[in-house]
């Protein structure tokens, strides 16, 4: 197994606020590691130091195999960086913004212009490409920053809430993307606010708050320890309602709820407890006007992972959270 | 949209930094200052301010002074335009500071501090691509000048070294601004302070009036004032060494001018880079 991002015990201060207590961080060559926390958890910064934009306090970390404090250089010839606001320049058009990137990376004119067009046309923006980059939607522009970050074919490429502030449609378009990069080899740290996100893309995911390490896991793993999905069921006759109970009893890990006079939800273990209730259904003839499968919100795994029966795996000094929740 | 296919990544995709050869360095801030001129020829008002401020100082300042301090509008203007020149070329430079103070706080410094380029690129790039619009305001002054009736006493190769060396002290001049850009947390904040340091250097100098006709502790000043030495220069290469105060030589003035860029060179790029690195 080889390390393409390792990162000890990093710190960061910024006046009085702690942005990072000490994290650690591990990734390995060729997978994505998701990065999970709420705003001001310390992503950002973390991303930051592994991207030589800043130095950190203390700790070590080595991203591509070099030292980012003592070899900047090096690893910022194997990075891409893609911020969590693009980072292109709008006075510019889409070709310019390439261009100018492929020519600080020491590429001939002509070999700039030519990967220009190339990443222009993958990502969709070949007919954009001579308009400024004011003009672009969101969408584009977040195309446009990930393709100016490909520029030099890295080998590590940071994703800082890629999909913050995008549509479901758009979100789905960056998320082609980033599988695309990983099947091709690049290693990829993506920092996101949503689990659904880090669940999609991830090999592993490491949760964040307040500067610390509160999980470092698979998806699965991470779903089991907090309690895993919820099923919730919508029949369309509320005179099923009691069938249904007994249905979702069945796979359920704990008694199932009725959030709403017409709904009911229970915590599954895995997504096996779908295609079972989903052939019950089917067995029994019940229609269902709605049938879902949910992923816990943010909010539920910072309760779960700091506050409930997982909480071996919390580190004590992360206590404070459970006030937030 | 269609899936995006991408390359396949080659880790020597990027030229060796060794293979790139010792002309890297010249290549990135050319490759910056060309954003920073495609960025002004976008917003053409960033050239309003270069080409009327030569054309109304020149003619408040000869017509509403000139015939108080020289007794006719010609004399003074031949007096006057060398010095207007400069102070022309002061204020352009620090207009940097400004933009840099807004440019920075975009999203794009960040990529390029994420480049395996020098951290001054930026910087150097901006204050390169800044020449295009003192050569405009140089070139705008003069021609003013000539219409108004300004001629030059010397050949076009003194001519092409004064023009060559006030770009030279404006590209030195910048880092003060750039600085004071990188230390202000607002661009307006910028402005003020921008204006604080070129007005004690601009009229306290030969600009106006010739410096005899000052009272003593201010001609100290001025005999110290970097901004006096290349307006005597200017004169001297635009008007013949005749016109430069007794005493004084063209090369011992250009000797001058070198000696006040090399010292703000040295002292106010090195204090930007700090504070360019503070600030991100």
């Amino acid at each position: 197994m080889t390390l393409a991002i390792e990162a000890h015990g990093l710190t960061k201060r910024f006046g009085s606020t702690q942005a990072l207590a000490g994290i650690d961080l591990e990734v390995e060559q060729g997978t994505i590691l998701g990065v999970l926390g709420p705003n001001g958890a310390g992503k950002t910064t973390a991303v930051r130091i592994l991207a030589t934009l800043i130095t950190p306090d203390s700790g070590t970390a080595r991203v591509a195999g070099y030292d980012v404090v003592k070899d900047p250089r090096e690893v910022r010839r194997s990075i891409g960086l893609t911020g969590q606001y693009a980072s292109v320049d709008e006075d510019l058009t889409g070709v310019q913004n390439l261009v100018m990137i492929g020519r600080l990376l020491g590429l001939s004119s002509r070999g700039a212009k030519a990967r220009a067009a190339e990443l222009l046309a993958e990502f969709d923006l070949a007919e954009a490409g001579s308009r400024l980059a004011k003009t672009y939607s969101g969408g584009m522009r977040r195309r446009l920053d990930l393709a100016a970050s490909l520029i030099g074919r890295p080998s590590v490429v940071y994703l800082d809430e890629p999909t913050t502030g995008l549509d479901p449609a758009k979100r789905d378009d960056v998320w082609n993307m980033v599988r695309s990069l990983v099947r091709q080899g690049t290693t990829v740290l993506l920092t996101t606010q949503y689990l659904e996100e880090a669940d999609a893309l991830a090999n592993v995911i490491t949760v964040i708050d307040h500067g610390l390490v509160i999980a470092h896991d698979t998806p699965q793993g991470l779903k089991r320890q907090v309690g895993g999905q919820t099923l919730e069921v919508r029949p369309l006759s509320v005179s099923d309602l009691g069938a249904v109970r007994g249905m979702l009893a069945a796979v359920g890990t704990r008694e199932p709820e009725q959030p709403a006079p017409d709904l009911l939800s229970v915590p599954v273990a895995d997504s096996s407890a779908l295609d079972y209730v989903v052939r019950q259904l089917a067995d029994a003839r019940i229609p269902v006007a709605e049938l879902a499968l949910r992923l816990p919100s943010l909010d539920e795994v910072f309760y779960s992972l700091t506050g409930g029966a997982a909480s071996g795996s919390a580190p004590a000094d992360s206590a404070p959270i459970l006030q937030e929740v | 949209m269609t899936t995006a296919t991408l390359t396949r990544p080659v880790p020597s995709a990027i030229p060796e930094q060794a293979s790139r050869g010792p002309l890297a360095g010249l290549n990135d801030t050319f490759v910056l200052a060309r954003r920073t001129v495609t960025k002004m020829l976008r917003n053409p008002e960033q050239f309003i301010d270069v080409s009327l401020q030569p054309v109304i100082m020149t003619t408040i300042f000869v017509f509403i002074f000139g015939g108080a301090v020289a007794g006719d509008t010609h004399a003074y203007l031949q007096f006057l335009l060398p010095g207007l020149i400069v102070q022309t070329i002061m204020f352009t430079s620090m207009t940097i500071g400004v933009n840099l103070n807004t440019d920075i706080s975009k999203g794009v410094f960040d990529r390029f501090r994420s480049l395996p380029i020098a951290r001054s690129a930026p910087l150097m790039g901006a204050v390169a691509g800044d020449i295009v619009r003192h050569l405009i305001a140089i070139t705008v002054s003069l021609v003013f000048g000539m219409i108004l009736g300004f001629r030059v006493q010397t050949d076009w190769m003194h001519v092409a070294l004064a023009i060559v060396m006030i770009i030279v002290f404006a590209v030195s001049l910048c880092w003060t601004s750039v600085f004071v850009g990188m230390l202000a947390r607002s661009s307006g904040a910028v402005q003020g302070l921008s204006f604080l340091i070129v007005f004690p250097l601009t009229f306290g100098s030969s600009t106006y009036v010739p410096a005899s006709t000052l009272p003593d502790w201010l001609q100290s000043w001025v005999a110290i004032n970097p901004v006096t030495h290349v307006i005597d220069a200017m004169r001297g290469l635009l008007l013949g060494e005749s016109a430069m105060p007794v005493g004084t030589t063209l090369g011992g003035e250009l000797l001058w001018v070198l000696g006040s860029c090399v010292v703000l060179v040295g002292v106010f790029f090195p204090l930007a880079m700090w504070a360019y690195r503070r600030k991100i």
